[in-house]
């Protein structure tokens, strides 16, 4: 295996800390040691996170008490807030990977926002029809025009299309430089789904979670939202790897250390 | 960090900055059409249209709400603590719909300022808390003890 060592252009201060970070970079480039890495990741991060989900969702489903306005129809929000937090989290992995894979040309980012999409696209769709399925009994309605319905529609639809442009070109660097592209064009969608209910009147109701000052739900409720949310972003993690791990190998198929893998197993 | 790579960092970060200004100065110009409803000053004001498919959102005033003996007809007033318009709708209301909570009301005004509604939502606010809770929480408010 042949790492490239640091670099150091134009850098006039090479400090240890900075030498290590390149390091770190440089092997994230490279396929085999990430294969590798994130194989060791997976064994114990995807047993985690389904722990955490299934505490979570038990703690959320069994063990809390109804809403004092909804009942038990609430509850779907340990599905719904998770899946469109993570889908709107995301997003950002998806654009940064790809404006690495421009700026650096580094193919593990490009197989990085790849393997982002179609994850992110089934959360966005997890997010869409739960929340559709709560607002019949507690809204009067399946669906309504309104700031943060459509603004998460066209986010799903932003996940597809970066799925689809890839498949629309042959040459698959032209098609993963226009992926990035529209994967940074898309980044300006988040801080409006975000503020949507804020900026504009809607039926969706603003965020219970604030970052700032109280939440207005009851830390009973909240407790096991919060891990809800840490494990689906764990799950993320590992589809995310899953994902990559698999078009490391198909891309790499032709190479030494893909073939001693083989024979190994 | 090597010129070639500065210089696409550079076209990387103006594709963002560009399309975000693009797309915010779209959003800011549409403002009035991404709105989901009027509120009652707004129709108190004379901005909402009349005898045109609009929707108005509010708090149903205590008390305000009227039910037909022989249909299922309700009157009731939507306000924002600024303006109250009347609405009277003809159908089954959503499960949360009460005096004193949020509502989008969709249908058309009348020349007497009226809301002849043919759908009524509720809005559910961001508050969640356990009954307990939301009876200590009255308790201590029929007390007079802010929480």
């Amino acid at each position: 295996m042949y790492f490239p060592g640091p670099s150091f252009e134009r850098s006039e201060t090479p400090s240890i800390i900075a030498a290590a970070m390149w390091t770190f970079f440089h092997k994230l480039g490279s396929p085999p040691w990430l294969y590798t890495i994130s194989g060791q990741i997976l064994r114990w991060l995807l047993p985690a996170a389904l722990l955490a989900l299934v505490v979570g969702m038990c703690w959320g489903l069994l063990f809390t008490a109804p809403d004092f306005r909804q009942g038990n129809s609430y509850r779907i929000i340990y599905i719904h807030v998770p899946a469109a937090v993570v889908a709107l989290g995301g997003y950002y992995i998806m654009a940064i990977a790809g404006a690495i894979s421009l700026i650096w040309k580094m193919k593990m980012a490009d197989i990085a926002m790849l393997a982002a999409a179609p994850v992110g696209a089934a959360l966005t769709f997890i997010a869409l029809v739960t929340g559709s399925i709560w607002g019949k009994p507690t809204w009067g309605t399946w669906w309504v025009w309104d700031a943060r319905i459509t603004s998460m529609l066209i986010l799903l639809f932003l996940y597809l299309g970066v799925m689809a442009l890839y498949e629309a070109y042959d040459n698959k660097v032209a098609a993963s430089r226009a992926c990035a592209v529209l994967a940074l064009v898309g980044t300006v969608n988040i801080p409006i789904i975000y503020k949507s209910v804020d900026w504009w009147y809607s039926l969706h109701q603003p965020a219970s979670i604030k970052f700032t000052g109280g939440s207005t739900i009851d830390p009973s409720m909240l407790y096991p939202l919060l891990l809800c949310i840490v494990a689906f972003y764990a799950l993320f993690a590992c589809a995310l790897m899953a994902n990559m791990r698999v078009t490391i190998l198909d891309r790499e198929r032709r190479t030494g250390w893909v073939r001693r893998l083989v024979e190994e197993s | 960090m090597h010129p070639v790579r500065r210089q696409r960092l550079w076209v990387v970060l103006s594709i963002v900055i560009f399309s975000t200004a693009a797309i915010g100065l779209v959003v800011y110009a549409l403002r009035g059409n991404i709105n989901l409803f009027y509120p009652p000053i707004e129709v108190a004001s004379g901005a909402a249209p009349l005898d045109t498919p609009i929707r108005v959102g509010g708090m149903v005033v205590d008390g305000s709400v009227k039910r037909a003996d022989d249909s299922l007809e309700v009157s009731f007033m939507v306000t924002d603590y600024q303006a109250t318009v009347p609405v009277v709708y003809t159908g089954i209301l959503p499960d949360l719909f009460a005096e004193g909570e949020g509502v989008v009301a969709s249908g058309r005004l009348d020349a007497s300022g009226t809301l002849q509604a043919d759908e009524v939502l509720a809005k559910h606010d961001e508050n969640y808390m356990p009954p307990e809770v939301a009876e200590a929480l009255e308790n201590s408010a029929a007390k007079g003890v802010t929480p």
